[in-house]
């Protein structure tokens, strides 16, 4: 194992049936890093997850975390790791108090040690107040915040994040991300974390894979993600025009130098475009056919200009289709949510 | 992995889960309500036979009598009203043809009817029998089982005395001993008359006891499922084993409590008796926990979700009750249907259960259904943990 690499990934496939939810994918993570897994839904981000976090066998392949396999040597796995999902895991008839011991306790800390941790970590997340209530009555993002000391109790080296800002209002998203960051910097831990919301990729992540129908068809970090569009021939166009037709999008879409076309309002075009007269093509267009552009600028790329460079489509674009293709190979019974 | 720490472990989610419980109040309320209900409904709809009374039931008197002098048909009519002021079982309403009383019961005023034919005196005075007919209501076969035999009942007592009048000439000692030789006494093996809810109660105990883990495990292990808090509990460093022995725990006791909820409630309220040892009954319903724990664990590993659990719980709870002997003997089922209850471990426990506390049996007079027990519990469990096994490394 390189030193440096607390996670490797081999060749980790996971079939559902026929349908290869992840798709023979390889890469590793340095200690210390924050890896995002980003992607639209049903990419295959949360199966990878469980897989890494021996929730899941691979059908093949194999992910090797602190030098333990994640299959042979699962339980070993578990003590350096910790889970926050999507879903919940805390009870709400419980207090807070309770819900740490309860998880804490599964991992053999003596009770003072603990009991100790419990009031550090309640006063990580200022809810030291409500340790005695019931989480049941807690807003739903102080049940994230409990949801993630919870993950924190065995002091893990690596934390898995599962789209842990899906559902939260913009201040507890917020709130969580420079949680993570601080957890990252001031303790070393490994951080990976799945979202397919871009802006939690771009301002948490050292190094982002772009996963989509099971493969990993990008990895660097956000800079150099970004270069692939900023650094070759194709530039992101922002157009207004005042009175956008079907009839003239359609003709925009119909240029050569476009290679995305997305309508975000009723006057406003999102173009990613290549070649040096693209400018001038989308200008005379629009003329010829008596549009009157009010606006026109050159923006940075984001990392959703990036993925749809790539693949082609939209991130939700591809979740719709990918939901569709998902329910095909359910297996009798079968949680729809495994098939991720 | 000791098996010291994998008990740990258990009991802290057994402690757990029971904290949730404790802290559902409706769910507590209803952990009650459940089984009280269980008990009056089996218990009243199914009265023992005698308890009957108030049935509606017509009467058409259509003999003309004979020579005009007190007729034979009078005095059927007044020994009928003595016996039925002494018993309640009837509600007679005088009818005047046989037309009204079809159309009475049609309508479902009437229960049944009675109808005294025209030549009854005369059938009688010239020495012959005389037929009373008993119009019965084909579309509920239990009530008319019941007129027919209570007016059956009530016919033959008063055909006793007539007979009784007519050998007393005979001057024989005892007139009963010549018109019926054969007395019939029937002796209990203990004192008392066990109601029906002495029989519906060790039944009902068995049942929910056993239900809760066959059912209830699934429930509680899709549920957090489906929550998601079973992965908190799975990328603990902690044996699967613990997770279902923890489980089971809670299951139990939560039984357990229902059991003795069953039991309070049987003693105190419908004033059952127990006639064997309490301890032995305690230790009976905990053998039909490990006897069902195999069955539960199976169910568990195929349910994804809580819907399929509950809906199987139903599916299977059905079959189950009326199979296994808790609320219908099974001795009046077709062969076939008994052949099924007797592959049900069910049936064993509530038998068992019943010979304890009706008939105060003890261990020996048990052991047949103790052996059945335990042998159906370890193979279940030899067959269920490696399902699960399988099912928690998906």
């Amino acid at each position: 194992m390189d030193s440096g690499n607390i996670i490797e990934v081999k060749n980790l496939t996971k079939m559902f049936g026929n349908f290869a939810a992840v798709d023979d994918i390889s890469f590793n993570v340095k200690k210390g890093e924050i890896f995002g897994l980003l992607g639209p839904n049903g990419a295959g981000k949360s199966t990878t997850l469980r897989m890494l976090s021996t929730l899941s066998r691979p059908t093949k392949g194999a992910a090797i975390i602190g030098g333990f396999d994640t299959v042979k040597h699962d339980m070993e796995v578990r003590k350096l790791i910790g889970i926050v999902s999507e879903k919940m895991i805390i009870y709400n008839r419980l207090t807070a108090k309770e819900n740490l011991w309860f998880f804490g306790s599964l991992f053999n800390i003596p009770k003072a040690t603990l009991n100790k941790r419990i009031d550090e970590l309640l006063d990580l997340v200022q809810l030291t107040k409500w340790k005695n209530a019931q989480v049941g009555t807690f807003s739903t993002g102080m049940r994230q915040r409990m949801n993630v000391v919870r993950a924190l109790l065995n002091m893990p080296q690596v934390l898995f994040l599962d789209e842990p800002t899906l559902g939260l209002d913009p201040q507890s998203s917020v709130e969580i991300r420079d949680f993570v960051k601080k957890l990252n910097r001031e303790q070393g831990t490994t951080v990976i974390i799945t979202t397919h919301m871009m802006v939690d990729a771009d301002l948490l992540c050292d190094r982002i894979a772009i996963i989509d129908h099971g493969k990993i068809i990008a990895l660097d970090t956000s800079t150099n993600l970004k270069k692939i569009i900023s650094g070759g021939d194709t530039m992101i166009v922002k157009l207004e025009i005042a009175n956008l037709t079907p009839d003239l999008v359609d003709s925009i879409k119909g240029l050569k130098c476009a290679d995305a076309v997305t309508q975000e309002n009723s006057t406003s075009l999102h173009l990613i475009v290549h070649g040096e007269d693209a400018f001038d093509n989308i200008i005379d267009v629009v003329r010829t056919r008596n549009g009157k552009i009010t606006s026109m600028a050159n923006l940075q790329p984001t990392l959703e200009d990036v993925f749809l460079h790539i693949t082609g489509h939209e991130v939700r674009d591809s979740a719709d289709q990918k939901i569709l293709m998902a329910e095909g190979p359910r297996r009798f019974g079968g949680a729809p949510n495994r098939v991720r | 992995m000791t098996a010291k720490t994998i008990i740990q472990h258990s009991y802290r989610i057994a402690k757990k889960d029971l904290t949730e419980l404790f802290r559902n109040r409706l769910g507590l309320v209803l952990l009650i309500v459940m089984p009280l209900f269980m008990m009056i409904m089996v218990g009243f709809i199914y009265p023992s036979s005698g308890t009957i009374t108030d049935l509606q039931v017509g009467l058409f008197n259509e003999d003309s009598g004979f020579n005009g002098v007190f007729t034979p048909s009078q005095g059927f009519l007044m020994g009928l009203n003595t016996i039925n002021n002494q018993t309640h079982m009837l509600i007679l309403t005088n009818l005047n043809s046989t037309a009204e009383l079809k159309d009475m019961v049609q309508r479902g005023q009437l229960e049944g009817g009675i109808v005294i034919p025209s030549n009854f005196s005369q059938s009688i005075m010239s020495g012959q029998q005389g037929t009373i007919i008993i119009v019965s209501d084909e579309s509920n076969p239990q009530i008319s089982a019941t007129i027919q035999a209570a007016l059956t009942g009530v016919f033959n007592a008063m055909g006793q005395q007539i007979a009784i009048q007519n050998v007393l000439p005979l001057n024989s000692t005892n007139p009963l001993a010549v018109v019926q030789p054969y007395h019939i006494q029937t002796q209990g093996i203990v004192s008392g008359h066990p109601s029906y809810f002495d029989f519906i109660a060790p039944g009902i105990m068995a049942m929910t006891v056993m239900m809760s883990v066959m059912t209830g495990l699934p429930v509680a292990i899709s549920q957090e499922k489906e929550i998601g808090t079973m992965d908190g509990m799975m990328v603990a460093p902690i044996n699967r084993l613990s997770i279902l022995l923890g489980k089971t725990l809670a299951q139990t006791a939560r039984g357990l409590i229902q059991g003795v909820i069953i039991l309070g409630l049987a003693i105190g309220i419908f004033g059952v008796a127990i006639q064997g040892n309490i301890l032995l009954v305690f230790a009976l319903l905990l053998l039909g926990v490990f006897s069902f724990v195999g069955l539960g664990i199976v169910i568990t590993s195929f349910t994804k979700d809580q819907e399929t659990a509950q809906m199987l719980m139903m599916t299977l709870m059905f079959p189950m009750m009326f199979l296994s002997g808790v609320f219908f003997p099974i001795q009046q089922m077709p062969w076939y249907m008994q052949g099924i209850s007797k592959v049900l471990p069910l049936t064993y426990a509530s038998d068992a259960l019943r010979k304890v506390m009706v008939l105060g049996a003890s261990i020996p007079q048990i052991s047949t259904e103790l052996i059945i027990l335990i042998v159906f519990g370890i193979v279940m469990i030899a067959i269920a943990l490696p399902v699960f096994r399988k099912m928690m490394t998906r």
